[in-house]
C-alpha cells in the first residue's frame, strides 16, 4: 500500500503559491473543500486561478478567497449566488471565464485521461464558441475545447483511506471524481480517515492513484444553501 | 385568464411520457415534478449528479449532501442513483434524456434560445444550459411570455447573448402553447379565456394560428 495521507491541510496544501491554477471540487456549497479553502485564506496566496463550477456565496465557500481578492481569475458555470463576485467582475478587478457545465465537467475529465482535447456542441453558434475551432459530425456542429492544466486539484470525499481511495456522498460527488488527477497534484479532504483495507475495493469511486495527499478536514460545517421543506 | 406559474407547470406536466428521463431547469419547470399525471413512470435528473430526484424533505430531515441544480435540499425516490458531473453530462450530451424543459429571457422566431446573459448588468452564467440545448431532441421552454416592463419574450430576433440555436421545439406561457415552425410561432393552444389579439399583442415575432386551434383544458 502506498500511503498518501499527510497530518493536517497545511501539510496538504504544500506547494501552493501565488499565481498558480487550481481546480475545486464542489456544486454550489454542496461537497466544497471547505478546510482546503479556509487554509487557502490563512495562507493567503494570491492571484490565483480557480477553476470551480461556482463561486460560493459571500461568506462561504470561495467567496471567502473573494473577499480577500485573492482570486485573479475565475473559471465557472454559474456564479448567480454571489454579490462581491459580481461586484468585481462588472468592476473588472476579476477576470470570468463562463464555461458550460458539462463542458467544464468534461475538460477536468479530459484532464484526468490525457486527452488534449475534444468536441461537444455545447456553446455552438453563442460566444462561447468565439475563437475556438469548430467542426461538423453528422450533419452538427461541434466546438473544440482543451483539457485544463492545473496545479492542483483539491477535492472533497466523504470517506477516505491512507491508500487515497475515495468515496462520495449523495451530490456531494458531483465535480470531486472528474477533477481527481486532472491537476499536477491532488489533495483530497475526507469526513472520514480510514486505513488502508477499512474499505471494500467494490465500492470505491475513485482509485487512490488519482490523490497525492489525503487528509481528515477539521471540521465541516456544510452549510445548506437553500434549504427548502415541505410540511407533514 | 392568463395562468400562474404553477398552472403553466400543470400544462407541461401533460407532456410527460411513460418512461421519460426528464430534466428540468430552475424556476417554472422545477414546478413540474408536482403534476405528474398518474399511472406513468418519470425519472427526474438533475444534473448536479442524481437521477430519480423526488421532493423536498420534511423539515429536520434536510441533508447537506442532497440538493438539486437550484441548490435546493432533495430527496430521492427508490431506484434513484448519484453520479459525478461528468457523467451526467453524458447522459445530456448522448441524448439519454428523453424532454428538457428550461426557462428562457428570450425565444425568437427560428427557435433559438437566450436565457443567461444580460451584458454589462447581469452575470450569472449558463450553467447547464447550454449543454442541454446543443443536445436535447425534445426541449420545452416555460416561461412568462411578458417581460416585468411588459414586452414581449417572443421575439423576431434575440437581442440578448444566445444560449443555443435552432434547439427550441415548444413552449408553454401564461398565454398559451406554440410550436416553432419554419414561419415563426405557431399557437396551438391558449389559456382558458384569453383572447387571441391579447395573444398577438404579446407576441412580437411571427405569430401563426393553427387551424387546430384549441384552448387548454386541465382535467
Amino acid at each position: 500500500m502506498i500511503n498518501k495521507e499527510v497530518r493536517n491541510v497545511a501539510a496538504a496544501l504544500e506547494g501552493v503559491e501565488d499565481g498558480m491554477t487550481l481546480m475545486l471540487g464542489g456544486f454550489g456549497l454542496c461537497g466544497i473543500p471547505e478546510n482546503s479553502i479556509g487554509a487557502l485564506v490563512e495562507i493567503g496566496v494570491k492571484n490565483l486561478t480557480c477553476i470551480s463550477n461556482n463561486a460560493g456565496v459571500d461568506d462561504f465557500g470561495l467567496g471567502l478567497l473573494l473577499q480577500k481578492k485573492q482570486i485573479k481569475k475565475m473559471i465557472a458555470s454559474y456564479v448567480g449566488e454571489n454579490a462581491e463576485f459580481e461586484r468585481q467582475m462588472l468592476s473588472g478587478e476579476l477576470e470570468v471565464e463562463l464555461t458550460p457545465q458539462g463542458t467544464l465537467a468534461e475538460r477536468c475529465r479530459a484532464a484526468q485521461a490525457g486527452i488534449p482535447a475534444f468536441y461537444t456542441p455545447a456553446g455552438c453558434g453563442t460566444e462561447v464558441a468565439e475563437g475556438k475551432e469548430t467542426r461538423e459530425f453528422k450533419g452538427k456542429m461541434h466546438v473544440l475545447e482543451t483539457a485544463y492544466e492545473a496545479d492542483f486539484s483539491i477535492v472533497k470525499a466523504w470517506k477516505g483511506d491512507e491508500a487515497g481511495n475515495l468515496i462520495f456522498k449523495g451530490t456531494a460527488r458531483n465535480f470531486n471524481p472528474a477533477m481527481c488527477g486532472a491537476g499536477k497534484i491532488t489533495i483530497a479532504e475526507v469526513e472520514e480517515l480510514v486505513p488502508a483495507g477499512s474499505l471494500d475495493p467494490n465500492q470505491i469511486h475513485i482509485p487512490g492513484i488519482f490523490v497525492n495527499r489525503i487528509f481528515q478536514g477539521a471540521k465541516f460545517e456544510k452549510r445548506i444553501e437553500q434549504r427548502t421543506v415541505r410540511s407533514k | 385568464m392568463a395562468l400562474d406559474k404553477d398552472t403553466i407547470a400543470k400544462r407541461i406536466a401533460q407532456e410527460l411520457k411513460n418512461g421519460f428521463y426528464v430534466n428540468l431547469g430552475i424556476g417554472i419547470p422545477t414546478l413540474v415534478a408536482n403534476h405528474v399525471p398518474p399511472g406513468i413512470a418519470i425519472e427526474f435528473q438533475s444534473e448536479n449528479g442524481v437521477m430519480g430526484m423526488g421532493q423536498f424533505p420534511f423539515e429536520g430531515e434536510e441533508d447537506a449532501d442532497l440538493i438539486n441544480a437550484g441548490k435546493q435540499t432533495i430527496t430521492t425516490m427508490p431506484g434513484a442513483s448519484f453520479f459525478d458531473s461528468a457523467v451526467s453530462f453524458s447522459m445530456i450530451r448522448g441524448k439519454h434524456i428523453d424532454l428538457t424543459v428550461l426557462g428562457a429571457m428570450e425565444v425568437p422566431e427560428n427557435g433559438n434560445i437566450a436565457n443567461w446573459k444580460i451584458p454589462g448588468k447581469m452575470v450569472k452564467g449558463m450553467g447547464g444550459a447550454m449543454d442541454l440545448v446543443a443536445s436535447a431532441e425534445n426541449i420545452i421552454v416555460a416561461m412568462m411570455q411578458v417581460n416585468k416592463r411588459g414586452e414581449s419574450k417572443l421575439l423576431k430576433r434575440c437581442s440578448l447573448p444566445l444560449t443555443g440555436i435552432k434547439c427550441v421545439k415548444k413552449i408553454v406561457t401564461e398565454l398559451g402553447v406554440y410550436e416553432i415552425i419554419p414561419e415563426g410561432f405557431l399557437l396551438v393552444e391558449y389559456a382558458p379565456g384569453v383572447s387571441i389579439k391579447t395573444i398577438k399583442n404579446a407576441t412580437e415575432g411571427t405569430l401563426i394560428v393553427s387551424d387546430n386551434l384549441k384552448e387548454m383544458s386541465f382535467s
